[in-house]
């Protein structure tokens, strides 16, 4: 177990590199000079020039890449170009926001997926089941942002329930915060409750036919027992795969959903730094999802493991 | 509900049939009727497809004849009739800068489906000749699957983001990173199912009656992959539309001028306490949409493969 996570970690070394190594060439290969977009189009030629060798623009492109990379090895990701600070401080500063959400939307899609998921299953083929699955199906079509500007027209626009954006962080009170997470949150765990809830009912399903259940219900267990112990356990390790998946998904749905409810996380951040061009950013946040994601999708598969023996490694 | 339960029971008396043609190292299946009318058939079984491919035939034909539906010009700014409600003129009623919203939704279709069509289209050649060459050849395997590793690494919407950064907002650059966003999974998709076949009889008998490499692959690997690729295919068509979309909301897609949902839902955020048709219309039509394009893929892979029949 030990050795196969280290074993995994290690082949994550060279991915992380290729990623990094992406990630640098993509924005370099920029058509545009992010010196003069900075400074406007009435800057002179000598400002402009100024300006590329304090970012060390001027320099050949592999010593570029060599002084990005080996900082980036030491946790230095660079300087932000408009917000005067370190990329990597920047980024902390906004880890709280996206981090609360993320965990708050994957709470809920957890719950919703899982035992609407479950009920579907064994109340297979009734109105409850055709009900659940059709607001499934409806749930993964409705992209995240038409679900998170829908429930700001009903619950903050309308009903004035909650506010319609902004963000408190925690050490202001949990009531504060949650009021702010709530609608954030629902909108970022909808679509991935419904993805869940399709997938575990057919994994239910997949299950609910094989032998070892028939002979579970044939000794006498009650149904319960039946459905959690022989059926949820077993269909649970290819769910925990698509769990990883949602982790993942999460991250890319925070950046969505961090921009319609004005949420200073780090996804905001991201495509703050797109619209400005602050390619260090950029660079950074990009690298640290992407590190982060890989790291999700080892878990998952350490997991697996835990739950299932059985599993090869 | 009769005919869903007779379906898989019929399958499975036709299988040994099945497998003897198969292993006659033969792509053609099951001739007793002609193709058009087996499939037919499979379709009239499938409500999935025939419902989503209805929605999908009405965005299609709003595509195509969008000139003819609507003769208001989606980009017409006019401020006199700004945010008006739905009316006998303007259906769907006018935006923050009186542009027409029917007529913008109308021509959003055109552009979602061509950004879908192109995306999926480009992912499905390019990710094919990738896939297939690293199942094939074994030497250029590691290397492919380690760079797909990588890309793979990146969440979808933020590889696009990034590629849409650099490049700067166009319709030709949404398509390319969403292309460069999905081709792995096409890459890996394509490559087990060569690995799988590459060790079946039939192609082992036409390496051995001396068939070229390139006529392998061609002839006898290829046609075998096309029903999940479709499937694929339809797939990748509904996120390449939804993608476009977020990242057209995000101010990384289309560029602004051009009448895309995203964009319209972006400008409606702001507006949607006073002309909330800004928001609703825009929303309806991609949600529909991408519905319509799940359904057609869902029911196309229960069609195309009945072993992923879901019960």
């Amino acid at each position: 177990m030990l050795a196969y996570a280290i074993r995994r970690l290690l082949v994550l070394i060279p991915i992380m590199w290729i990623v990094a190594t992406a990630v640098f060439l993509l924005l370099h290969s920029a058509p545009g000079d992010p010196a003069a977009f900075m400074l406007g189009s009435d800057a002179s030629a000598d400002q402009q020039a100024e300006l590329r060798h304090e970012l060390g623009l001027d320099r050949p492109l592999y010593e570029q890449y060599f002084d990005w990379l080996g900082k980036a090895v030491r946790g230095d990701l660079g300087e932000s170009i408009f917000l005067g600070k370190p990329v990597t401080s920047a980024l902390a500063e906004r880890a709280e926001p996206t981090i609360l959400l993320g965990s708050l939307a994957l709470i809920i899609s957890l719950i919703i997926g899982l035992v609407t998921g479950v009920l579907s299953a064994i109340r297979r083929a009734s109105w409850l089941d055709l009900s659940l699955m059709s607001g499934a199906m409806a749930g993964v079509a409705v992209p995240t942002f038409v679900t998170g500007l829908l429930l700001i027209y009903i619950f903050a626009v309308k009903l004035r329930w909650l506010p319609v954006a902004g963000y408190e962080p925690i050490s202001a009170g949990l009531w504060p915060c949650l009021r702010y997470l709530i609608l954030p949150a629902i909108t970022l765990g909808a679509f991935e409750a419904a993805f869940l809830s399709r997938m575990t009912r057919s994994m239910m399903l997949e299950v609910i036919g094989q032998d070892y259940v028939r002979t579970a219900r044939a000794k006498g267990l009650v149904e319960r027992d039946v459905i959690i112990r022989h059926t949820l356990r077993n269909a649970f390790v290819p769910l925990l795969t698509i769990i990883g998946l949602m982790v993942a998904a999460l991250m890319s749905g925070a950046v969505v959903t961090e921009q319609i409810f004005a949420i200073p996380g780090m996804g905001r951040l991201l495509i703050q730094a797109v619209v400005r061009r602050d390619f260090p950013v950029v660079q950074g946040a990009v690298l640290i999802i992407a590190i982060l994601y890989v790291l999700t999708n080892l878990l998952v598969d350490l997991l697996a493991r835990v739950v299932d023996p059985r599993i090869e490694l | 509900m009769d005919d869903k339960q007779v379906a898989p029971a019929s399958h499975e008396t036709a299988e040994p049939g099945y497998q003897a043609r198969n292993r006659r190292s033969d792509v053609t299946l099951m001739t007793t009727s002609p193709r058009i009318v087996r499939i037919w058939r499979q379709v009239r079984r499938q409500k999935q497809v025939l419902i989503g491919g209805a929605i999908i035939l009405v965005v299609v034909f709003a595509a195509i004849f969008a000139n003819l539906i609507t003769t208001n010009d989606p980009t017409l700014i006019d401020p006199r009739f700004r945010m008006r409600s739905p009316n006998a003129y303007y259906f769907f009623g006018t935006d923050s800068q009186g542009r027409d919203v029917f007529a913008r939704v109308v021509f959003g279709a055109r552009l979602s489906l061509e950004i879908g069509f192109l995306t999926s289209f480009l992912t499905l050649v390019f990710g094919t000749v990738i896939g297939l060459i690293a199942g094939y050849y074994k030497r250029v395997d590691s290397v492919i699957m380690r760079i797909t590793d990588a890309m793979m690494a990146f969440p979808g919407i933020i590889l696009a983001i990034a590629i849409m950064a650099v490049r700067g907002a166009s319709v030709a650059n949404v398509i390319f990173a969403l292309t460069i966003v999905a081709i792995p999974r096409v890459v890996r998709l394509v490559r087990s199912l060569v690995i799988g076949l590459r060790e079946s009889l039939f192609v082992e008998s036409a390496i051995a009656s001396g068939c070229t490499s390139v006529r392998v692959v061609g002839w006898h690997v290829l046609p075998n992959t096309i029903s999940p690729l479709i499937v694929q295919m339809s797939f990748i068509f509904a996120e390449a539309v939804l993608a476009e979309a977020t990242l057209s909301f995000l101010g990384a897609g289309a560029p602004p001028e051009i009448p895309s949902w995203g964009n319209m839902l972006a400008d409606s955020q702001r507006i949607m306490n006073i002309a909330p048709w800004t928001m609703f219309f825009p929303a309806a039509a991609l949600a529909l949409t991408v519905l319509g394009l799940n359904l057609l893929g869902d029911g196309l892979r229960d069609m195309l493969d009945p072993r992923l029949r879901r019960r």
